[in-house]
């Protein structure tokens, strides 16, 4: 079947499977591989992507679902070669990351979340985040960088 | 993991779904969100040949006050309800409810009628929609029909929908912010229940739902009996566990969920105010 959505604001369109998960199209047809495969069952959250700026666990939706969609990966969110979004930077300034492998989705879930609540508390962001798991168990610093993120008063009331 | 493969047709209208699905035979399942069938697709313990998306039917994507009762489309997703200000304020129960379903990212694309016609008793949607005692209505080739919540659940994955119907609406009482609680134990925030308790008041008495303890979601008849005699919080509480059939499996054995039931009843009688 034939499918065409705008990824990273570039126009993409394949012939896919209706089966193809849209994590699997993401990465093979294409070759985005920033958004990561973690548990399969839509637990873990590593395959966050947003579909019209929404967070949604791509290994659990179909590309064909996806058809007309507009979506965003990791790899969409630096606004050039250089800089990065601020919720990248926050991660990179609070160390919130240590083996890497759900920062993609949690990243993803992160910018979704400020998005529809710009304004979190402490508890607020661990609820707004709570599809994401990080097996490193690095929550505290996660957390200190989304509240940066959301702005010096937030970082401070945590 | 990767669904066997299945054929693909995307609906427009209620009555294309309909008929998609008097088309292709049995095996012929709808789609909306997909938060529950892609998962069991992945694991092929659902094997469709043909899939209708339903996704897209945005007419059927609404929250309305009709009289007495909240109207909702089927295809009303959690997101939109749990931040719908006329739900808050007309059926506070089914809006904090359903902000405990799954995470946000399952919120975004899951809806109320997928989580109704999937039938889980471990979801948390279908028990408050028993306790408020909630009318679905589904249409199929033959017409509209309405069933009572209190007979819509009659097994593990099985409810009262044909295989040709589909779910329009569910109607809801309006109780405005009528006290209730609702008690998920869970291992970690965004999992399924491994028991669920939900206490509402609704016109003047407290109902009890239970999530988890049995093929279905149940009513906690013994516990609304023991308050309508009088009995306090705690002493109607233990009366929790009678007449569910809790599973065993790796998250708890039966007997656990008995016990979480008679804690978690109580809890959430002592939270709601009854």
């Amino acid at each position: 079947m034939q499918v065409a959505m705008t990824v990273n604001q570039t126009a993409h369109e394949h012939d896919v499977e209706p089966r193809v998960l849209l994590v699997q199209y993401l990465r093979e047809a294409c070759g985005l591989t920033g958004t990561k495969v973690g548990c399969d069952t839509s637990s873990c959250g590593a395959c966050t992507v947003l579909v019209d700026d929404e967070s949604v666990k791509s290994c659990t939706m179909l590309a064909v679902q996806a058809d007309g969609r507009a979506i965003t990966t990791i790899e969409g969110l630096a606004p050039n070669e250089v800089d990065l979004h601020p919720v990248q930077q926050a991660f990179h300034e609070h160390h919130a990351l240590q083996c890497g492998f759900c920062t993609a989705g949690m990243v993803m879930a992160a910018v979704g979340f400020l998005a529809e609540n710009p304004d979190p508390t402490g508890a607020e962001v661990r609820l707004g985040l709570e599809g994401n798991l990080c097996r490193c168990t690095g929550y505290q610093n996660i957390v200190d960088a989304v509240l940066a993120a959301a702005g010096p008063a937030n970082a401070v009331a945590r | 993991m990767i669904p066997a493969a299945f054929d693909y047709v995307r609906a427009d209208t209620a009555e294309e779904a309909i008929a998609q699905l008097g088309a292709h035979g049995d095996e012929t399942k709808l789609i909306a969100g997909g938060m529950s069938l892609i998962p069991l697709m992945k694991l092929r313990l659902a094997v469709p040949t043909v899939l209708v998306d339903i996704g897209r039917l945005y007419e059927l994507s609404y929250v309305r006050r009709d009289g007495d009762e909240i109207v909702i489309g089927a295809l009303t997703r959690h997101r939109d309800l749990e931040t719908s200000e006329l739900l808050t304020r007309e059926c506070g129960v089914l809006a904090a409810v359903t902000a405990e379903v799954g995470d946000n990212q399952v919120r975004h694309r899951g809806t109320i009628g997928g989580s109704v016609a999937h039938g889980d008793p471990a979801s948390d949607l279908p028990a408050v929609l028993l306790a408020l005692e909630a009318t679905f209505v589904a249409t199929g080739p033959d017409g509209t029909r309405e069933i009572p919540a209190t007979t819509f659940f009659e097994g593990f994955l099985e409810t009262a929908l044909e295989p040709d119907e589909l779910l329009t609406e569910i109607r809801v009482p309006r109780t405005g912010a009528n006290g209730f609680s609702y008690q998920k134990f869970n291992r970690r925030a965004q999992d399924w229940a491994v028991v669920g308790a939900l206490a509402v008041s609704v016109a003047g008495t407290t109902r009890v739902a239970l999530v988890n303890m049995g093929m279905t979601p149940l009513r906690a008849r013994g516990v609304e009996e023991a308050l309508a005699d009088g009995a306090g919080a705690a002493d109607a509480a233990a009366r929790a566990a009678e007449g569910t059939q809790p599973s065993d499996d790796l998250n708890a054995d039966a007997a656990y969920r008995e016990h979480l039931a008679r804690v978690l009843v109580r809890r959430a009688l002592e939270a709601a105010g009854a």
